[in-house]
């Protein structure tokens, strides 16, 4: 059977180019970057040229750039940085940010720092005059991811770089499901903080980066030897690093034009063939690859069973798919009832996704719906 | 977490998941905000269960644990019936991840509300 990768989202598939890349520096660039001989320098030389490549794609300086383990990393380390380097203060962030920016912040709470957590309307955008309202003369960061993971909603960013910049508050964006999908300049807008993760666009897992802008300071997160600026102990992953870079040089516009072309495709199949359907999220500023459907009376993790069935990854806001026993919190924080939340099938594109994929998508995805309807109590 | 290859085979292709008319009697256990609705349709005759059929809202191993249990009590009396346990589900399917017993509990929940309902009618 032939597979069709729909969870994007979550993960990809690494680049064929990215992996040649990484290959020679397992067992014959092995060379620890500290090291002052010629393998420590080879790997040395590799870092600091997958630095410049990082900080190309976003206009910034290769000194702005550190890596990490991935996004959780880079967050904890962007919002705890900043805050144990203030000492104390208030921080700003959404409602619907992943949970390694809430459960960070919330971390930050129960240490004596206090926080606001901003509501999103009906299709993810983030209440600006709510976030305007919030600041206060001791607010020290303002984190607003730049596109939601979920459902897609892409953040009116310039205007919140805007007001920060505007009330010298520290802007951190979490960057990690747009990174590659928008591009995103540090030159064009003054945003100080912003977090990426290599699995994301097709390079390895386990490795991440965070943009700092020149002359924020941060309290590291991770103490042992002077690695990354001193900000974050530990021998480099180069192969790791080799990878990232090389991804976020592949992606084309072309691949951007194809996967926005089969997300409307999807949607648009399924607005006008499938009854009781919506989508959650916005339709013009949305992720290319992102499409995030609720179904009336069926569940989330059942359709997504069905699917898989036929071959096809999705996944799913439904509780009963969490360890949590709730529904995602994006859903109810954009006003979803927990059917709707339940409900939701979220299918997430790649440049590798074909229109023949999408195409079995809307031949198997009506059935699904009506038969499991058909074995639904709720009518 | 990870489903049986028989939790999965009695979710694609269920048997018993249709309504049942006429039935000596129904009912319906759970709610939306757990995410699991049950719906099960007794015919007794003879005080066995003749027929039963069930629909479910919910997600994969709900659905296989109503498959299951209607598999389990087809034919038994109603005695025996009202003796199958969460347990009987669990080893029929070969297991069932931890964070999913409370939609096997639920299946049972529902078969003794509509026993209930019969007896209470007749
Ligand atoms: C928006 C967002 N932020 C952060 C993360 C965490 O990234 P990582 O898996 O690299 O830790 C993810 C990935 O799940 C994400 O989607
Ligand atoms: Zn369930």
């Amino acid at each position: 059977m032939n597979l069709i990768y729909l969870d994007n989202g979550a993960t990809t598939k690494v680049d064929d180019k990215v992996i040649k890349k990484m290959l020679p520096y397992f067992n014959e660039k092995f060379g620890n970057a500290s090291s002052l001989h010629q393998k420590g320098q080879e790997a040395r030389m590799a870092l600091e040229e997958s630095r410049r490549t990082v900080a190309n794609a976003i206009s910034a300086k290769p000194s702005e750039i550190i890596f990490t383990s991935g996004g959780s990393e880079s967050n904890n380390l962007a919002i705890k940085g900043v805050a144990y380097e203030k000492g104390r203060g208030h921080i700003i962030t959404s409602k619907i940010e992943h949970p390694c920016v809430l459960r960070t912040v919330e971390e930050l709470e129960k240490k004596g720092f206090e926080a606001t957590y901003i509501d999103v309307d009906s299709e993810g955008f983030i209440d600006l005059d709510q976030l305007k309202n919030s600041i206060r003369k001791d607010t020290i960061l303002i984190s607003v991811m730049h596109a939601n993971n979920e459902i897609g909603t892409i953040q009116p960013i310039e205007q919140i770089a805007e007001l920060c910049k505007k009330h010298d508050i520290i802007f951190h964006t979490d960057a990690v499901q747009s990174f590659t999908k928008i591009p995103i300049s540090v030159k064009k807008l003054k945003i100080d903080l912003i977090s990426f993760s290599g699995h994301k666009f097709h390079g390895p897992k386990g490795i991440g980066a965070l943009y700092i802008r020149e002359r924020i300071k941060l309290k590291k997160q991770m103490h042992g030897g002077s690695q990354e600026r001193k900000l974050r102990a530990g021998t480099e992953n180069i192969s790791g690093i080799v990878g990232f870079a090389e991804a976020t040089k592949i992606i084309k516009n072309s691949d951007i034009k194809n996967m926005t072309k089969l997300r409307d495709k999807l949607i648009d199949f399924i607005l006008n063939n499938i009854d009781n359907a919506r989508l959650n999220g916005s339709r013009e500023r949305r992720l290319c690859n992102n499409v995030n459907i609720s179904f009336d009376a069926v569940e989330g993790e059942a359709i997504g069973g069905y699917l898989d069935a036929k071959g096809i990854c999705s996944s799913t806001g439904s509780a009963c798919s969490s360890k949590s026993l709730e529904p995602s919190h994006v859903l109810k924080t954009i006003g979803l009832t927990h059917e709707e939340a339940h409900g939701s099938l979220r299918l997430t594109l790649s440049k590798y996704t074909k229109e023949k994929d999408i195409d079995f998508v809307i031949k198997v995805l009506p059935d699904i719906i009506k038969k499991l309807r058909k074995m639904s109590p709720i009518k | 977490m990870m489903y049986s290859e028989k939790l999965m085979d009695y979710f694609k292709n269920p048997k018993f998941a249709r309504e049942i008319k006429n039935p000596s009697a129904v009912a319906e256990e759970g709610n939306i905000k757990c995410g699991d609705i049950f719906k099960i349709f007794l015919k007794i005759k003879n005080n066995k269960i003749k027929d039963i059929s069930y629909l479910t809202y919910g997600c994969i191993a709900a659905i296989a644990a109503s498959e299951s249990f209607c598999r389990i009590v087809k034919g038994k009396t109603i005695e025996e019936a009202k003796k199958v346990s969460y347990e009987d589900i669990k080893n029929d399917l070969g297991d069932v991840p931890a964070i999913k017993l409370h939609c096997t509990h639920m299946v049972i929940k529902t078969f003794k509300k509509a026993i209930e309902n019969y007896e209470n009618k007749n």
